[in-house]
């Protein structure tokens, strides 16, 4: 019999939660701002599902109920993804040690 | 135009890059690069996404503009955005990749086969549950953020909102949603779909309401895993390596977050969410006997002279700083300090502040070198051994209460010992007390030297006089 390919995904999903759970405990605490921004950075990829569903439309009707959905998301996706990046870069620049401001 | 499979390998890739991009935060030194393992995953998920649909009609044009219109949104906030707006700023975005989580799935809703789940009315069984699961749990991390947001900006009253029945309502609400998921997968029918949206949107917004101002890192944390937790039910939906592994990620780091903070405050998961900590009764009750102590209290001479004597001095940093914006000012001060050879260093408790990590954020934007500021197990058995503590907008965090009376609401939690230092000086804008709304005794101590004002006026006052 087959494995159905869900359980599979759901293998996946799984491990990438102690994945998550390891890389994470490692990360110290004065991170923790930066560690959210671009968590929030990243599930922004959630755009490839907006992309999708925005390009479904035919050439006769780009603008139908079901991709203007995607358009939208494709926004706020995009917001997220910019503003996480750069704004996660903008902290971190801001991380210096004691020698670096003798240079 | 790409194969299915290549296109798979290559959302794993960018699945790995975004693991990377984590594990680049464990120290200041690896984590930018780890931000651009980041971007590069980005990157490749979009290219991807771009060349495995292939049908390359004038669609796309819309969809890069919206792309750049969205990323020129994105760009300008984050070059814009001060340092101390930083919590309002991450529960903005939280809201948006719930918003955008509920509308991939109404979008995959609406028309299915373009992501190969079925026909309208004769969706697959698994898909539905999922999409209805990812875009529940997106409404609910959509408007919880937008409360949390409105609440950290200041525009709605950080004071908890409850009334009676509250909880029972949010547990009918939740099953509700379960019982109306499960007769969706029967019906098929949209305007159960919708109901669900609504009702989620509704619960996230009772959810975040009776949570109070100094409860925010817990809640930031909490609605930081809800959006991962969407993000991988919009990703099983889509079938889509990428975003199952970002949002096991982000639903984890959240998740760990949150109990980091809770464990911070002593308090449980549930009784944070709960929220409404306390009470306006036993305020009163401090109200009355406030009076009778003796406080003693300074200006700015007194301080610049105490720490100008002192061989060590510990600064401990609270939201009062960042509402005061004084974080400048305080290393202005730290500065000169140091030219008399005095040490200094920071500590921190892990929910100083509106989210974890915010007074490193602000204390890093004033050019503090991160190898002095440290956190509180390992700052704090240094108080015993120090001159002066330099207490500024930080309240509950250290109050020895925790540490002795089992009645007192944050007994147990873990605090700074600041009373060991031989002198504490502690600016605060009057005796009011902290959020958990008790008294701290630390005002009221011998050692213990209140500099009544502004955080920010304050400290450019002791600059003045240092000199």
């Amino acid at each position: 019999m087959e494995i159905d390919p869900f359980i599979f995904r759901v293998s996946i999903f799984i491990l990438s939660i102690f994945i998550g759970y390891y890389v994470v405990w490692s990360v110290t605490p004065s991170l923790h701002t930066p560690l959210m921004s671009v968590t929030n950075a990243i599930s922004s990829v959630i755009i490839v599902g907006a992309i999708i569903a925005a390009l479904a439309g035919t050439s006769e009707s780009i603008f139908n109920t079901s991709s203007i959905f995607g358009f939208i998301a494709i926004i706020l996706a995009a917001i997220n993804i910019f503003g996480g990046f750069l704004v996660t870069q903008r902290m971190l620049q801001m991380y210096k040690k004691k020698k670096d401001k003798k240079k | 135009m790409i194969s299915a499979n290549l296109a798979a390998i290559f959302y794993l890739v960018s699945g790995i890059l975004f693991i990377l991009a984590l594990r680049g935060l464990s120290s200041p030194d690896t984590s930018r690069q780890g931000n651009y393992f980041g971007i590069a995953g980005m990157v490749i998920a979009i290219l991807v996404t771009f060349l495995s649909i292939g049908n390359f009609s004038t669609s796309i044009v819309y969809v890069i503009i919206f792309l750049v219109i969205g990323g020129a949104i994105g760009a300008f906030i984050a070059f814009k955005i001060p340092m101390t707006a930083m919590p309002e700023l991450v529960a903005g975005f939280h809201s948006l990749v719930g918003l955008a989580a509920v509308f991939v799935a109404i979008a995959a809703f609406l028309n299915p086969a373009a992501f190969n789940l079925g026909n309208v009315g004769d969706i697959k069984l698994a898909s539905l549950i999922e999409m209805s699961i990812g875009a529940a749990v997106g409404a609910i991390t959509f408007s919880g953020s937008i409360i949390a947001f409105l609440k950290l900006r200041g525009i709605m009253s950080g004071a908890p909102i409850t009334f009676s029945g509250q909880h029972i309502l949010n547990l009918i609400l939740g099953i509700g949603i379960f019982a109306l998921i499960f007769y969706l997968c029967k019906t098929q029918s949209a305007n159960i779909f919708w109901t669900v949206i609504i009702i989620s949107f509704l619960v996230g917004v009772l959810l975040i309401i009776p949570i109070g101002g100094a409860d925010m890192p817990v809640v930031i944390s909490m609605l930081n895993s809800y959006s991962g937790w969407a993000a991988a039910g919009i990703g099983f939906t889509l079938e889509n390596t990428a975003l199952i592994i970002t949002g096991a990620l982000v639903g984890s780091s959240g998740a760990i977050l949150s109990y980091i903070m809770c464990k911070a405050m002593n308090r449980s998961f549930v009784s944070v969410i709960l929220g409404g900590f306390g009470a306006d009764n036993s305020t009163k009750d401090k109200k009355e006997n406030k009076d009778q102590k003796p406080v003693k209290s300074g200006n700015a001479e007194d301080a610049a002279f105490l720490m100008k004597n002192a061989s060590s001095v510990i600064i401990v940093p609270g939201y009062g700083m960042a509402v005061a914006q004084a974080q400048h000012a305080l290393r202005e001060m730290v500065d000169k300090l140091k030219k008399n050879d005095i040490k200094v260093t920071y500590a921190i408790h892990p929910v100083a502040g509106r989210m974890p990590g915010h007074m490193n954020v602000l204390l890093a934007e004033a050019n503090v070198p991160y190898d002095e500021v440290f956190e509180l197990e390992d700052i704090n058995n240094d108080f015993a051994n120090s001159d002066v503590a330099f207490v500024i907008g930080a309240n509950d965090v250290t109050n020895p209460v925790a540490k002795t009376d089992p009645k007192s609401p944050i007994f147990g939690m873990p605090v700074l010992d600041v009373e060991k230092c031989k002198s504490v000086l502690f600016v605060k804008r009057s005796l009011s007390p902290g959020y958990a709304g008790i008294d701290n005794e630390l005002f009221y101590k011998d050692n213990t030297l209140m500099l009544f004002a502004d955080a920010k006026k304050m400290t450019e006052d002791i600059v003045k006089n240092l000199d």
